[in-house]
């Protein structure tokens, strides 16, 4: 292997090349590695910082997982005063608020994709578009405000009421109906996390929904099915990861929804069966008692409900992009 | 004579042919009708929602709107009038600090996921990290940054604060930058490389200077959405009475003002909840906005 000078020297000779040229694709070797690199640094910046987060909040949680093992996702008591932590009400008033919030948005949300794609004439898209991206814009906690000062009145006085007249006279699900109707509570928290994960699961279904190609729906309308029919019957299946993957994109959203939550759900240590009740999230908890917590194990059992939080919205989010890849593999295709 | 109803064909309607009489197809006809029907009752809804959203923030908030919000700290509990510029001037401080902070660690690393990252495991498994990051609870964030530097200075501070938020804007930062640098064609960047260009000046001249408008968007998308963020300044920068301008000490902010202020007993304090809250909202919304519109990306031929 010849070295460097005695290879500049051979390119010199043949005429291949001269020793300036020679000297700027030095420089520019150079400046192309130092470009890898620094790139490549901040790149294993955002990597490290995830890593960085998980590690953070295992030792952090530590102090609390050692006292109460396991069992601390099963126990239901939070007791500050004697110490005593348990993340059932929090896991519980999490899954219950984002399940609503994912019921009542689903429908919505393939409505508006829908009229998006399909229905929409061609001037009114943009618009609308933007009209519904900015409703994702809105920031959380304004939806706190307006859930808590215009929405809840409302359902306390008409809608609360008129559930509890209706489904809660049935049998079993009547449970679910019963109670004080405050206002704030579990149905509140959904309702307000439906409308802000709506913006969301639509956008993806309207990406997802474009990328059906036109042959497909157009052989469908030339055996006279009528526009519903090539969504149900065309669309719909052809998008069916991309339409589950944007709806656990949602619920990973809605789980880790802070200020909405915390202004409606009623801060309320308590688990019931109806939703009508006030309880509370793993994010309203940290919300409401991480600043003033003061024994080291009351840090360090919302450190564990962090953890928990981020380990089930880490699985929920990921599980998404991945049905969501498989989705985008087909993009190329006519 | 014939019988005159010899003369007449049949005039029976057959459903077979003509679909206006096909039972079949009349109940398919009537169920896409009610599917389009709800699309549209669905689209309405949503736009229903915005409306009375903005609607009531414009009630609520006008009243407050006032040459003393823009004048005056915010008031004491119990004491009467005040103003928001304390807030608002903290607020600034920490988006202003934290888009400086993220918006060059965001490109490059968009840059390096775009140039090197076509077959790269490496670039794959920062693209999904990235994107589970932009979704991710951002009160967990702010565990995160209270853990690892909050806990230790003992303190909070402007500083966690900016630090919490950048953490949040770079992920917008970085995937905005690389979609749109996937865009540029490549036969952009061969001729750049036939002209002897190394490749990080095919990557920064060529490449980002073509899609400058859209990673201008990522980066005011990025504001708008660190504008709005309540949660991670919860335990970093926490909250400040007084005007300060002290970053390294608890620094007022509009989103835990209005946090604090709008669940409190006094009227005052309510009222300039709504009225930063009408601040805050409509630069948000005018951020959308006028990244859509003014900043929007032509695809490069």
């Amino acid at each position: 292997m010849l070295s460097a000078s005695d290879q500049d020297a051979k390119y010199i000779a043949s005429g291949l090349a001269s020793k300036a040229m020679l000297a700027t694709m030095r420089k520019q070797r150079l400046q192309d590695f130092i470009f890898h690199k620094v790139t490549f640094s901040f790149a294993l910046s955002v990597l490290l910082v995830l890593v960085g987060i998980i590690i953070s909040l295992i030792i952090g949680a530590w102090p609390a997982l050692r006292e109460f093992g396991p069992a601390f996702i099963t126990t239901v008591e939070w007791d500050p005063v004697n110490d005593k932590y348990g993340a059932l009400i929090a896991i519980v008033g999490t899954l219950s608020t984002s399940l609503i919030a994912l019921l009542i948005a689903f429908p919505v949300s393939f409505g508006i994709a829908l009229f998006l794609t399909e229905i929409c004439p061609a001037w009114l898209k943009r618009p609308l578009g933007t009209a519904v991206e900015l409703l994702a814009g809105v920031p959380s906690i304004i939806y706190g405000m307006w859930g808590l000062f215009v929405l809840a009145p409302l359902l306390a006085d008409y809608v609360q009421p008129f559930l509890k007249n209706t489904l809660g006279q049935l049998p079993v699900i009547g449970q679910l109906f019963s109670g004080p109707m405050m206002g704030i509570g579990i149905l509140t928290a959904g309702l307000i996390l439906a409308v802000m994960i709506i913006p969301f699961i639509a956008s993806v279904m309207r990406d997802v929904f474009e990328v059906v190609p036109a042959v497909l729906k157009e052989s469908a309308y030339g055996l006279g099915c009528t526009k519903w029919e090539v969504v149900r019957k065309i669309v719909l299946p052809y998008t069916k990861n991309g339409v589950v993957g944007g709806l656990m994109l949602g619920l990973g959203r809605a789980f880790g929804e802070t200020m909405a939550v915390t202004f409606v759900i009623g801060n309320a240590h308590k688990l019931s069966w109806s939703l009508f009740s006030a309880g509370n999230s793993i994010a309203s908890t940290l919300a409401n008692e991480f600043a003033e917590a003061e024994s080291t194990l009351h840090v360090s059992s919302l450190f564990a409900l962090g953890l928990i939080l981020f380990v089930i919205t880490f699985v929920v989010l990921s599980a998404a992009k991945i049905m969501l890849l498989s989705m985008s593999r087909n993009e190329g295709t006519k | 004579m014939m019988h005159p109803d010899l003369n007449r064909t049949a005039t029976v309607v057959d459903p077979v042919v003509n679909p206006a009489v096909n039972p079949v197809y009349r109940r398919r006809l009537w169920i896409h009708r009610i599917g389009i029907g709800l699309s549209f009752l669905a689209m309405s809804v949503g736009l229903f929602f915005l409306m009375w959203i903005l609607f009531t923030l414009l009630l609520k908030g006008f009243g407050a709107l006032s040459l003393d919000m823009f004048t005056q700290s915010t008031p004491a509990p119990g004491s009467d009038g005040g103003g928001l510029i304390n807030a608002i001037t903290g607020s600034l401080m920490l988006v202003g600090l934290a888009t400086l902070i993220s918006t060059p660690i965001g490109i490059l690393a968009g840059v390096y996921l775009a140039e090197y990252g076509e077959k790269n495991w490496f670039a794959q498994v920062t693209r999904f990290v990235t994107d589970i990051m932009l979704s991710a609870p951002s009160i967990v964030i702010g565990l995160f940054v209270y853990a690892v530097y909050v806990a230790n200075v003992k303190h909070f501070s402007g500083w966690a604060g900016t630090f919490a938020i950048s953490l949040i804007a770079v992920p917008v930062v970085v995937r905005t930058t690389d979609n749109m640098l996937k865009l540029v064609p490549h036969s952009l960047l061969e001729a750049a490389f036939a002209l002897g260009a190394p490749r990080w000046k095919v990557g920064i001249m060529v490449r980002l200077r073509a899609v400058k408008a859209g990673v201008i968007t990522g980066v005011l998308l990025a504001i708008a959405r660190i504008s709005g963020e309540t949660a991670p300044l919860l335990f970093t920068a926490l909250n400040n009475q007084f005007y300060s301008a002290n970053m390294n000490a608890p620094l007022a902010n509009l989103p835990v003002v209005i946090y604090q202020f709008a669940m409190s007993p006094y009227d005052n304090w309510r009222s300039l909840a709504w009225g930063g809250a009408l601040l805050v909202t409509f630069g948000v919304l005018g951020l959308n906005i006028l990244s859509r519109t003014l900043f929007s990306q032509k695809i490069p031929k």
